[in-house]
């Protein structure tokens, strides 16, 4: 009683009207239109129409970038659905997907050396950043061919080693997500055995707000929302000016034109707001999400004490909860995008 | 009375040496009860007894899907690491060390060498030991060998050049070969001392072990530590840390502790130096 009493009160005492807003993202494929939109002042543009700010900041980590995020120090983040239930919204940081920005479509790959089948990996050491989406997708692949992970053994191994631990003889398998996976491809005896373009629409990348602060500031919501597609059009046109935006964007992740392009191949982008709006209501979303949520219970991923699955509530776009409704933590909506759509923001 | 002169009695002694333990954990549990106000799911500053439920699970229940007490494999696999490491650095300080320190030859030789390669900092060769030892133990023990070994080998060597002159003479007229010297003269008061330089390098031994298991592992206690840090299970990480800063206190202990026993000299001789 008394820490509800705690709670609500911390509650209102956020619940303060802000002027200035911060997003934190980092480097890939999917949220490179960011640092973009922030470079070309088109957040700024947004920002001023709504008269608050928005402060972009890029992080290095990407895991830092959603610990900052859950410890208050941002109020929006870019991240993975998966991500988003097992770090911030796990945390009791009741997080809103405000903009479902892609789902990969091949950009995560499970990839061995010298075998040319999925089921060749039964026994073998895999190197992959643990509870990460590569994880999953192993996790994913491993069922579509009826193993579970007692088959083999998950060596952790951080994402900036990757490419040297492959060029490593006792390594013979990963899973990784782009641009390693175009590296490692590109090695000979590579071969890739299962990618995310099979489980179509479950690793999914987003943009998150703090839900509390959303509902305060509406505005930042519908700031973000209109800088996005804004820069969306542009980046997706046939023109010059979408040209040099994703040459920039290449750039800007490590890599050039070409290579972003075949990055933005094994990326289902949602250009159009209608789109990502049709996504975030689908009943797609539910199915994934409960995928997820027993990916991370199983992993010991939801916390302190979560005795199931349910522990974390995630409310869907069409209003549905899965799992405690008395804890929803997780949000899906499709507001802020079916506004951009209608052209309201 | 001048301030230099007051000394605490014996009781008041260990309440100061309590003092600081109470002030931090007493500013802990303000800032975790604050942050648990505000939100009871926070994982930034755990409470009291989600640190004892972290350790209840990972010290005396078996996990789920290995059946292995994970904190007894992370601290069996990080001590073999941290052991076979500091017994091949404690061997190359004890040898290059005095070799150095004794043999002008040695010294000519390999003085200045040393003396570089102690300015290399190991993590910024932790890529090259990845790809030239692979992912696996060897790699890890080599890191922490690197790291610790060049200071052991300089402090011995300096050490041994502290000696005073006189003893050496003091050997040879009464008929000592070179050999002689070393394992009469200058093992036995080199030895306490290296003890010493190895207490000082258990900190940096650890954050080597650490950082290398932080990069590819399957289990030890930095392996741990980065692998929850992906969902910020404070609860885990502190309960990691307060162990392993029990595990290396325990050590400096043990080592001091040899040092008292094996060569009780030494301690008389500082303590009336």
């Amino acid at each position: 009683m008394a820490t509800a009493l705690a709670f609500s009160f911390a509650g209102s005492a956020d619940a303060a009207p802000k002027k200035d807003f911060k997003l934190a993202w980092s480097i890939y494929v999917g949220w490179m239109p960011w640092q973009w939109a922030a470079e070309q002042r088109i957040v700024k543009k947004w920002a001023d129409k709504y008269g608050i700010s928005i402060d972009v900041v890029q992080v290095n980590d990407y895991v830092e970038s959603i610990n900052q995020y859950t410890a208050g120090g941002f109020d929006a983040v870019t991240l993975t659905n998966m991500d988003g239930l097992s770090i911030p919204a796990a945390g009791g940081i009741d997080t809103t997907a405000l903009l479902v920005g892609d789902f990969s479509n091949g950009n995560d790959a499970v990839i061995l050396k010298d075998k040319t089948a999925l089921a060749d990996i039964k026994g073998q050491k895999v190197n992959l950043v643990e509870f990460s989406v590569s994880h999953y997708l192993l996790a994913r692949a491993l069922a579509s061919i009826g193993l579970t992970e007692r088959d083999l053994s998950v060596v952790s191994t951080s994402d900036a080693d990757m490419v040297a631990a492959w060029a490593t003889p006792e390594v013979t398998a990963v899973v990784t997500w782009n641009p390693l996976v175009a590296e490692i491809i590109a090695t000979p005896g590579a071969n890739k055995v299962f990618d995310s373009s099979q489980i179509p629409g479950e690793i999914i990348d987003l943009t998150a707000v703090n839900t509390e602060t959303l509902k305060d500031n509406p505005a930042f919501g519908k700031a973000l929302a209109g800088a996005w597609y804004e820069t969306m059009a542009i980046m997706s046109s046939d023109t010059p000016e979408g040209k040099a935006a994703r040459e920039a964007m290449g750039k800007a992740s490590g890599t050039d034109l070409a290579g972003y392009e075949a990055q933005l191949k094994a990326t289902r982008m949602f250009f159009k707001p209608d789109e990502a709006a049709a996504f975030a209501k689908s009943p797609e979303i539910g199915a994934t999400m409960d995928h997820v949520r027993s990916f991370l219970f199983d992993h010991g991923l939801l916390g302190n004490g979560a005795d199931s699955a349910d522990v974390v509530g995630i409310e869907l776009a069409d209003g549905k909860v899965l799992g405690d409704t008395g804890n929803v933590k997780f949000r899906f909506t499709d507001a802020y995008m079916a506004d951009a759509a209608a052209g309201k923001l | 009375m001048r301030l230099i002169n007051r000394r605490p009695n014996a009781g008041a002694g260990r309440i100061l040496a309590l003092l600081p333990f109470i002030v931090v954990l007493g500013a802990y549990l303000v800032g975790s009860a604050a942050r648990l106000a505000e939100n009871p799911n926070d994982k930034l500053l755990p409470s009291l007894s989600s640190l004892g439920a972290a350790l209840q699970r990972m010290a005396f229940s078996t996990d789920p899907r290995t059946g292995d007490i994970l904190m007894l494999v992370d601290t069996e696999a990080s001590l073999y690491r941290l052991a076979a490491a500091l017994a091949i650095a404690v061997a190359i300080g004890l040898v290059l060390g005095i070799a150095i320190g004794l043999l002008p030859y040695f010294r000519a030789g390999l003085g200045a060498f040393v003396a570089v390669v102690s300015m290399v900092p190991p993590l910024a060769l932790l890529p090259i030991l990845f790809i030239t030892m692979g992912l696996g133990e060897a790699s890890k023990i080599a890191l922490i060998v690197i790291g610790v070994a060049p200071c052991l080998v300089r402090d011995v060597a300096l050490r041994v050049g502290d000696l005073p002159p006189q003893q050496m003479i003091k050997a040879q007229t009464l008929g000592a070969s070179t050999w002689q010297i070393v394992l009469r003269v200058v093992l036995p008061q080199t030895l306490p001392r290296l003890i010493d330089s190895l207490r000082l390098q258990i900190g940096p031994a650890w954050l080597f072990l650490i950082a290398a298991e932080a990069i590819a592992s399957e289990s030890g206690l930095g392996y741990r530590i980065f692998l929850v840090r992906r969902y910020l299970a404070m609860d885990v990480i502190l309960t990691y840390v307060i162990w392993i800063t029990l595990l290396a206190f325990l050590m400096d202990r043990g080592l001091a502790l040899l040092q008292r026993r094996a060569f009780p000299w030494f301690a008389a001789a500082r303590a009336t130096g």
